[in-house]
């Protein structure tokens, strides 16, 4: 435990090279190994005896999550010492851009608080998929890297099958200031919808400039964020698409009930902008009534609501891609798709539906593109998905629909529900032999890629006539 | 090293068979018989002779509350239905039987892992670790960096953190809890022969000491006969009926 760390000691092997600034919980070193291509970070938590229990339990509770994790959105960990010897953990050095150093620039153009946005919910996807909520998201803990945002330091982190070691651990919030989500400021350490609240915070800065919620120093001051709003994004840059201003917003949502639950949903908002529904923001209370609001009305009603859990809204899928081809109107198997897409929705109150509908074209720009009415197959066929969506009575804003033009009608439902994070796909297969020709090796080649459960409808065989009917 | 820990057999025959056929699947190289190996269940004879021979080949036997019962006569604080069970218990074991009960220990220490049947801080009492503030109790009077008891029917698990705080845990079925290396622990490992967590499948709890972890597995086994001879017994009809819903 007392030994020292210089550059030239090696530690199991690794060579310290280079100590880089670190905070007060651990020092981090740059290092080497041989056999290991490219630099490791050795992090080396401060353990020196009467240093803070708290150091100790934030140490095992990121070694103890960082070795179940893994995917290309965290950094590949090497190795990890033994606590009774030289406590560390060697991770790889990842290459890329922090979003600290991209925040200096902001206020940066929307575009790119967009593809920051879309790459680091790709990455909290994929870190909730693996039951770890992260709890401490924050700007210096993504690197936007070649292959995508890289999320570091787990030491707040929390794994949904794994103890807690750190509930109830202190009556200080445990976050960062500047980004935790109101619900971990009551100390609820369970939602990952607390880590969408932080992205939203981030995603408001890199936007505007300017930390929604400032920095408070105290937790008087943090919790400030259960009852006042930050200033509208638009009132401090208005170059900021209203669709943007109003994605970040949702995120930063006091109520869980209507913020984002799903970094899925997040994602495929930002993919789509002209799929989210404009609405006007309520005038903020002012004066003596904002005043009153605070003292005595919003505070226990705001406290009540944060202690409702996210994820009281149903455990099905949270974003369905329901593909349906409509070249032959609303056939019954169309219907028959819209009943077993209604069935998925009602699993989960807060599920969002996205439509899907091919447009094949044979070449690339070799399709007749005008119908005789000369309106474009596209709009027909937009229009044809929404009249086929409608008794599904979705409210805006849960259903989007998409016209998808492509060679191949499954690559294209592949990659778009996987693109949009998808928990279910809910598509037909064709009874008869000369459809399925065309497209009843759509529903096939979609089942056998799909990296989430697909529902395939078919019409029972007795409804289609007889003669052209293969058994399956 | 894999330990396999057996708590309240109660003795249940059928349970206590399906439990030691998965340790030894599992490769558990210690067996801890954690207490209460009679009481509740059908076949007292069955359950004591058989932790006889494995406690003659090496495994650690431990006084539960039952066991001392059945040994002393005395069920003082039981409850009606465990009374009951108890008197009958007495009529099927022999004076030899309720001997080597009477002569369990109440405790056991290896190297940092202490066992006992119930909490730590007075063992002889009987005490329930159900809650962080029971645990807290263990921590402070006793240093071992693991204790392990039973007794509550309900698999738990505390570890002391900051500054005298306790964090619960309660275990998944089948899946490694992590110990850790700096932060002692509180296991409440649940029942072979009578789980009332909900799950009727008999519990045993696999530490490996290597890996630092605990996992509670779970075996099903035949509850329905268990219940059978329960009621052919003449033993209240609840102790049978609540194996089938583990409550």
């Amino acid at each position: 435990m007392s030994q020292t760390f210089a550059p030239g000691v090696v530690i199991d092997g690794f060579e310290l090279v280079e100590r880089l600034p670190s905070g007060g919980m651990a020092s981090v070193w740059k290092a080497r190994k041989p056999g290991i291509d490219g630099d490791v970070i050795l992090k080396i938590p401060f353990l020196d005896p009467g240093q803070d229990v708290s150091v100790v339990i934030g140490y095992e509770v990121e070694d103890m999550i960082a070795r179940r994790l893994s995917g290309k959105h965290v950094p590949h960990f090497h190795a990890f010492g033994d606590l009774r010897n030289v406590p560390y953990i060697a991770m790889e050095f990842v290459e890329g851009t922090s979003v600290a150093a991209l925040a200096k620039s902001a206020p940066l153009p929307f575009e790119e608080v967009r593809r920051i946005g879309i790459q680091t919910g790709e990455a909290l996807a994929a870190l909730h998929e693996q039951k770890v909520t992260h709890l401490d998201l924050k700007p210096e803990n993504i690197i936007i890297a070649k292959r995508g945002a890289v999320l570091l330091d787990f030491g707040l982190a929390r794994h949904a099958e794994l103890p807690d070691l750190l509930a109830e651990q202190s009556d200080v919030p445990m976050g960062t200031a500047a980004y935790i989500a109101p619900e971990q400021v009551l100390g609820i350490r369970n939602d990952k919808s607390s880590d969408i609240f932080a992205l939203g915070c981030i995603l408001y800065q890199l936007a505007s400039g300017e930390e929604p919620f400032g920095w408070p120093q105290t937790t008087a001051g943090m919790r400030r964020r259960l009852f006042q709003r930050p200033p509208a994004l638009r009132s401090l840059n208005p170059n900021v698409p209203r669709w943007l201003e109003q994605i970040i917003e949702r995120c930063m949502e006091v109520d869980r009930a209507r913020r984002y639950t799903d970094a899925g949903q997040l994602v495929h908002d930002l993919r789509n902008p002209d799929q989210v529904r404009l609405i006007e923001r309520k005038p903020e209370p002012t004066g003596l009534k904002a005043l009153f609001h605070r003292l005595f009305g919003g505070g226990d009603a705001r406290t009540e609501l944060l202690l409702r859990k996210s994820t009281d809204m149903g455990e099905g899928p949270p974003v369905i891609v329901t593909a349906v081809d409509l070249s032959g109107g609303i056939d019954a198997l169309a219907e028959e798709i819209r009943t077993e897409t209604a069935i998925v929705l009602a699993a989960r109150r807060d599920s969002r539906l996205a439509c899907v509908a091919v447009l094949k074209t044979e070449i690339i720009g070799d399709s007749p593109q005008v119908d005789a009415d000369g309106r474009s197959n596209y709009v027909n066929m937009l229009v044809s998905l929404k009249d086929w969506a409608h008794p599904l009575h979705l409210p805006d804003g849960r259903a989007s629909f998409h016209v998808l033009e492509a060679v191949s009608p499954a690559d294209a439902i592949l990659d778009f529900a996987e693109r949009n994070h998808a928990g279910r796909i809910v598509m037909g297969a064709r009874a008869s032999s000369a459809m399925r020709r065309h497209l009843g090796s759509v529903s096939t080649k979609v089942v056998a890629e799909a990296k989430c459960s697909v529902s395939v409808v078919r019409i029972k065989a007795v409804e289609t006539a007889a003669s052209d009917t293969t058994p399956e | 090293m894999l330990i396999g820990i057996l708590s309240d057999i109660h003795a249940n025959r059928e349970a206590f068979d399906a439990a030691l056929e998965a340790i030894s699947q599992a490769g558990a190289q210690r067996i801890i018989l954690l207490g209460d190996l009679v009481g509740y269940g059908p076949d007292p004879t069955y359950v004591v002779e058989k932790s006889r021979a494995l406690i003659a080949s090496g495994a650690v036997g431990i006084l539960g509350n039952h066991d001392e019962a059945a040994a002393t006569g005395n069920t003082s604080g039981m409850s009606e239905n465990a009374r009951d069970a108890i008197r009958w218990t007495i009529e099927q074991l022999s004076a030899d039987q309720r001997d080597f009960l009477a002569k369990l220990p109440l405790s056991h220490l290896d190297g940092e892992i202490l066992y006992t049947h119930a909490g730590a801080w007075r063992p002889q009492s009987w005490p329930y670790v159900m809650e962080a503030s029971d645990a807290r109790r263990s921590f402070e009077a006793v240093p071992a960096r693991i204790a392990i008891c039973g007794h509550t029917h309900v698999p738990a698990i505390f570890y002391s953190t900051a500054h005298g705080s306790v964090s619960s845990f309660t275990p998944l079925a089948n899946k490694p809890a992590p110990l850790f290396a700096t932060l002692r622990s509180v296991i409440v490992t649940g029942s072979v022969g009578q789980p009332r967590d909900g799950n009727p499948a008999a519990c045993v709890a696999l530490l490996d000491t290597g890996a630092m972890d605990v996992t509670m597995l779970r075996i099903a086994y035949d509850w329905d006969k268990t219940a059978e001879k329960i009621s052919r017994a003449g033993l209240p009809g609840w102790l049978g009926m609540r194996l089938k819903i583990g409550r």
